[in-house]
């Protein structure tokens, strides 16, 4: 317990739940932004929606340096082998968002050249819908993918079962700024 | 004074007698043998001097016969006019190419090829442009499925 002066103390925890702590908020966020989802997420960034309220707000073009990509558009089957490489150089912890129809699903290009959803290639722990989504549901899917870590750490999810429980995010309740 | 369309559609029916006004728009259907001798004229011809090939582009009447139709869209930077020179091929019959002619048409004879699978004779690069080169199929084809989906490919194969 903390006392007023803040000395002689001691605070228990355990090291998995630091360390989900310290995942969970600083998440460093890729995009790979192939459509206009990716100026949603642009929105998201900027400072009307601030998505440094939750911790994501260091975006870097490197796989190598992030944890968390963002899929913001339509992938086809030429950039589906590009994606998968850019998801295999992250180190891991790694994590992955699919924004938007096109990337969650193919959206409405059902057509010889547009993968049908990135899941197809690589693992996806929240889906974002929308055409494109609002910056709301970009952040509220930040905020599921840190419950999602925090359970992970505290054992409520497993951590190699990614595909088997992907969070859903339905526009219906977001909130307006 | 002739107006300039009407001596265009003169000079051209010269050529290629079955050329016409479609919608006020200067047209020629020829035959798939007669294509290079057209083709040449157009640019040759000092009363035509079509100087660029704007596109070739490929259709596909389903069911007729000859089944394709492809296209050629010429512009004169001389004289500013336009033409289109049509001409039908059946599946499996081959066009000649026109790149000998026009720089542009290598690019645009590859996309014909990579979406219908219009054979061009004499092409120095006829491989796919847009699709990957595992692709099967022909997906521009009236009888590709809409819902049939292709291996993804490899970052090699893809690039």
């Amino acid at each position: 317990m903390m006392s007023a002066t803040g000395e002689n103390n001691i605070l228990t925890t355990k090291l998995s739940e630091v360390i989900a702590w310290g995942r969970k908020y600083s998440l460093w966020p890729m995009p790979f932004g192939t459509a206009c989802c990716a100026i949603e997420f642009m929105g998201a960034v900027s400072a009307v929606f601030d998505i440094s309220r939750f911790g994501a707000e260091l975006v870097r073009f490197s796989p190598r340096q992030s944890d968390l990509l963002l899929v913001l558009g339509t992938i086809n089957y030429k950039q589906a082998a590009i994606l998968k490489k850019i998801y295999e150089q992250m180190c891991e912890p790694k994590y992955v968002i699919a924004v938007g129809a096109c990337a969650t699903c193919g959206g409405f290009y059902d057509n010889y050249a547009v993968l049908q959803g990135i899941d197809e290639v690589i693992p996806v722990d929240v889906y974002v819908p929308g055409c494109p989504p609002r910056p709301e549901q970009i952040l509220l899917s930040i905020v599921k993918l840190q419950e999602k870590i925090d359970a992970q750490a505290r054992g409520e999810v497993a951590k190699d079962a990614k595909r088997a429980a992907p969070e859903i995010l339905y526009s219906s309740k977001v909130p307006t700024v | 004074m002739q107006a300039p369309k009407q001596m265009v559609l003169e000079a051209i029916q010269s050529i290629s007698p079955e050329a016409s006004l479609e919608r006020g728009q200067v047209v020629a259907q020829v035959r798939r043998e007669n294509l290079r001798k057209v083709l040449k004229a157009c640019k040759e011809d000092p009363r035509l001097r079509f100087d660029f090939l704007m596109d070739v582009v490929g259709v596909d009447y389903l069911g007729q016969k000859p089944r394709f139709e492809v296209v050629y869209l010429l512009y004169s930077s001389a004289t500013n006019h336009r033409l289109r020179v049509k001409v039908r091929v059946e599946e499996g019959e081959s066009l000649p190419s026109m790149v000998g002619l026009w720089a542009s048409a290598d690019w645009a004879e590859r996309e014909v090829w990579d979406m219908y699978g219009i054979k061009f004779e004499g092409h120095p690069n006829l491989k796919r442009i847009l699709l990957f080169e595992e692709f099967e199929g022909h997906p521009l084809r009236k009888d590709y499925p809409t819902e049939r989906r292709q291996k993804i490919p490899k970052i090699e194969e893809s690039l």
